[in-house]
């Protein structure tokens, strides 16, 4: 007995209303961008400078009694959150301290914390601070500055990529694809203010290289296909081609789906953040190979005579004999 | 045609072999961790009988490489810190001053003028020798060794309404940037090491940064202290004493407090007789009534100058300055001539063995600014190198379960290459001495899920060239064959942004960068090479007509 999605290859059609798909999508990220321009992201003290505190304390977090410790400081922006995570021991609480950059200090105070941290121990005698993390606004601004260069960087390396292996038309699909999956993840971050760090971006760049990763399959097969089926309609052999890798599409993105919810439901409240972003971004690189990447091919054409192998395809790695 | 040469066969088993072999330490942390700080400490200072003990804990003959973990799971403190580089140009315009003044004394007298810190501002009392002056003053400038060549001189001179404007050349300050980055690397190295904490990293990063790690410390604070402040120490002569911190000290002088007596200032010459950078050893000690003192010694010139000064000036007081503030100001009861000394002042024995660390190890040459500081407390890292052991071998399980239920016998092989896979990306971590942080163990979790990836095409490729029925031999080498150029082109893109993120990222993002790249590779590598071996060895046994992917 097998588990099979499909017993007999999938016959879907996916582009019969191709252009509503592309609509949907457009519009998609332009109400992700709208979110990004209206709420901003929740960036994480990586990105806007400044100090996280956090603590944990075998009596519950008063996140009251917290701030009225802290304000007395008088430091600004003061945000105090309290974090659940399944993985906690029953006297365990944690509570995060989040400090905005203090004016015209461009160097992280060791004063400022230790005050912070004597404050909250008059609340909480007990408490500890299992780690504080102070960033400057100079190195934070340098380290958005690093992080849109290494998307940027990421997604030109693979059209070029994309370009030398199959033809422009797949390149452009895939990247489109690809900047559709990094605003469509920008924008949930910024609609549900998950905060934005560090992380997040290498987060961004698996999400390219994971919905690459699925694109480039599709595109594998409809270049075979293409060959195949010298006279069959592009939308037929597009269709032919995602049917065909369906059932592969599914496995991959499902392992990898479970892999990583084990790690978000399992792996602590460190990482939930950067976990979840590439969860949203296995799926929404699924759906974007098929409804972005493939549609845009169909969109643009692609040239129908293969005849001539192309020197860069299959051929020099099929060869190859374990 | 599924045919694997025998020599290839060898080397795939050999090759997944030492993975596993590299792998091993790891799946046995604490014991292999004693066994290497216990071997590390016998090498040092001997062996004692616990330390032969910690030894045996892993056998000698075992690989012993393990796979650093990185502060956030193993908790320490980090410190990106700035090195202020132009402090060190004031410095050499303060001691370009006296050269200046000498050099010029039998051709005119004159006065520094208050300049900014890069700049030494002269006034002549006779403009009309200009000309003659900066001939004078130009003759001081010494030869600065470039890349570019010959040519370049460590200061330029030019002359504007009376004055005579010494400033220090780009070629210069390059070259003593670059000296300052490589004392200010070599002296925190120092202090870290003194305390004798476990693989401190030391790394400059660009022009001026220095990135500081050290595992299992408390905290960032207390690394700062260890650090320290800059401990310039200078000897430095007394203009005069007040209690009025507003005083105009006058040019080339400096107002500086006092620690010990609260309220006083002493105004003391900015060109300091000695400075620190010329001891070459302090120790702790006792001065004749007691109390903790330092001793210090100084080098060759330093004696020299220091006996010099001292033969002069019996009688004036001087003042031991540290950070620019005045430990002690003595006054000078005779000639010291042999170079060596000690430093009284309010001292505990702590204070003063601190001193006397801080002094031996160096001055830092120039102020230090922290951009970046990172504390994470042990606990928490445990909690986090626990929640991703959970994670990953829930993860495992899963994907296993799910691969078995799915393609049967081939998936209990794409299972198999799965373990070695897992246990090559742990090996190769170990080979190169790479850090584990917690992303990176989502990048591990991430490459379980997505390493099925390769050997699903094949088994659907499989699948596929079954149904046109050419028999199941065919069908398995054409599925080998047509899924490669989507395997190869799938994971070079992905090996790209990889790449990508490990050149740009830093700490923790890097680290999971490493984990992924590696990850790629290997599993690749099984899924075209390991899996590949096990069905062609399988088929070979079995000779099945039909067969069921």
């Amino acid at each position: 007995m097998r588990l099979r999605l499909f017993k007999e290859a999938p016959n879907f059609d996916f582009f019969s209303h191709w252009k509503i798909w592309l609509g949907v999508s457009g519009l998609l990220m332009v109400v992700a961008f709208a979110s990004f321009m209206v709420q901003g992201l929740n960036y994480g003290i990586d990105f806007r400078g400044g100090t996280t505190i956090r603590s944990e304390s075998p009596m519950a977090v008063d996140i009251a009694a917290y701030r009225g410790a802290i304000d007395t400081l008088e430091l600004g922006d003061i945000t105090i959150t309290e974090v659940f995570d399944p993985s906690f021991r029953e006297d365990q609480n944690v509570a995060m301290i989040r400090i905005q950059a203090q004016d015209g200090q461009e160097a992280v105070t060791t004063d400022v914390i230790a005050a912070v941290e004597t404050a909250l121990q008059t609340v909480r005698p007990d408490i500890k601070f299992t780690s504080v993390e102070s960033v400057g606004p100079k190195v934070s601004g340098e380290l958005i500055q690093t992080a849109v260069i290494a998307v940027v960087l990421a997604i030109g390396a693979v059209l070029i990529y994309i370009w030398l292996r199959f033809e422009w038309q797949f390149a452009a699909g895939a990247v489109l694809a690809l900047v559709h999956d990094v605003i469509l993840t920008i924008g949930i971050f910024s609609e549900l203010q998950i905060r934005f760090d560090l992380a997040i971006i290498a987060a961004l760049l698996t999400i390219v290289g994971y919905s690459l990763n699925d694109t480039v399959v599709v595109f594998d097969r409809v270049r075979e296909n293409l060959r195949k089926y010298k006279k069959r309609d592009l939308k037929d052999v597009l269709n032919l081609s995602i049917n065909e890798t369906m059932a592969r599409t599914f496995m991959t993105s499902f392992t990898t789906l479970i892999a990583l919810i084990a790690l978000f439901v399992l792996g602590g409240d460190v990482i939930r953040g950067f976990v979840f972003a590439m969860i949203w971004g296995v799926i929404v690189g699924t759906y974007s190979s098929i409804f972005v990447a493939s549609a845009i091919l169909l969109y643009l054409g692609v040239k129908r005579d293969w005849t001539k192998p192309d020197a860069n395809t299959g051929n020099q790695y099929a060869n190859i004999d374990a | 045609m599924l045919q694997i040469d025998l020599w290839k066969r060898i080397l795939i088993a050999l090759t997944c072999a030492l993975g596993v072999w590299l792998a091993l330490p790891n799946a046995f942390y604490g014991p292999v961790e004693q066994h290497n700080d216990a071997v590390a400490a016998i090498e040092l200072s001997g062996s004692t009988e616990t330390l032969e003990a910690q030894k045996a804990l892993w056998p000698d003959w075992m690989p012993s490489q393990l796979v650093n973990l990185g502060l956030d799971l193993r908790g320490g403190a980090h410190l990106l810190a700035e090195v202020k580089v132009e402090d060190v140009y004031a410095n050499r315009m303060a001691a370009q001053w006296p050269e200046v003044r000498d050099a010029l004394r039998d051709l005119t007298p004159v006065r520094r003028q208050q300049s900014p810190d890069d700049e030494l501002r002269v006034r002549l009392n006779d403009p009309s020798k200009m000309a003659e002056a900066m001939e004078i003053v130009r003759g001081l400038a010494r030869p600065v060794p470039t890349l570019t060549g010959a040519g370049s001189t460590d200061i330029s001179v030019r002359g504007e309404d009376g004055m005579i404007i010494v400033t220090l050349s780009e070629a210069e300050k390059q070259a003593t940037d670059e000296r300052t980055m490589q004392q200010s690397l070599e002296i925190i190295r120092r202090r870290i090491d003194e305390v004798g904490t476990r693989e401190p990293t030391i790394q400059r990063q660009g022009a001026d940064r220095i990135l500081i790690q050290v595992p299992g410390i408390g905290s960032a604070a207390e690394l700062k202290e260890i650090i320290g402040t800059t401990a310039q120490l200078t000897f430095s002569p007394v203009v005069s004493r007040g209690s009025d911190a507003n005083a105009n000290p006058g040019i080339g002088n400096k107002l500086i407090p006092s620690v010990d007596e609260p309220g006083a200032f002493y105004v003391v010459e900015s060109a300091p007789v000695v400075t620190g950078e010329e001891l070459v050893d302090a120790q702790p000690s006792f001065d004749q009534n007691g109390r903790p003192a330092v001793s210090f010694r100084f080098n060759t010139s330093g004696a020299r100058k220091f006996g010099d000064y001292t033969a002069a000036n019996i009688g004036s007081p001087f003042a031991i300055v540290l950070d620019d503030e005045v430990i002690s100001a003595p006054t000078i009861q005779s000639h010291i001539p042999g170079g060596s000394g000690i430093i009284t002042g309010n001292f505990d024995v702590e204070t003063s063995t601190n001193l006397a660390i801080l002094l031996r190890a160096g001055a830092l040459p120039a102020g230090l600014e922290f951009l970046e500081e990172r504390t994470i407390g042990p606990e928490l890292g445990q909690d986090s190198i626990d929640a991703g052991k959970v994670a990953t071998v829930v993860a495992f399980v899963a994907v296993l379960f799910f691969m078995f239920v799915s393609y049967g016998l081939f998936g209990v092989f794409a299972n198999i290459a799965l373990i070695i896979n897992v246990a090559m990306i742990f090996g190769l971590l170990s080979l190169v001495g790479a850090t584990l942080t917690l992303p990176g163990i989502a990048g591990i979790v991430l490459t379980v899920g997505m390493a099925v990836d390769a050997n699903v095409l094949i088994f659907e490729r499989i699948r596929e060239e079954l149904k046109t029925a050419k028999g199941p031999a065919r069908a398995i080498s054409l599925g080998y064959e047509k899924a490669l150029s989507a395997i190869i082109d799938a994971n070079i893109t992905t090996l790209i942004t990889a790449v990508i993120l490990f050149v740009m990222g830093s700490g923790p993002v890097r680290g999971f960068a490493i984990t992924l790249g590696f990850g790629i590779v290997t599993s690749v590598f099984t899924a075209i090479f390991v899996t590949r071996l096990m069905v062609v060895i399988w088929f070979e046994r079995a000779r099945p007509k039909t067969i069921e992917v």
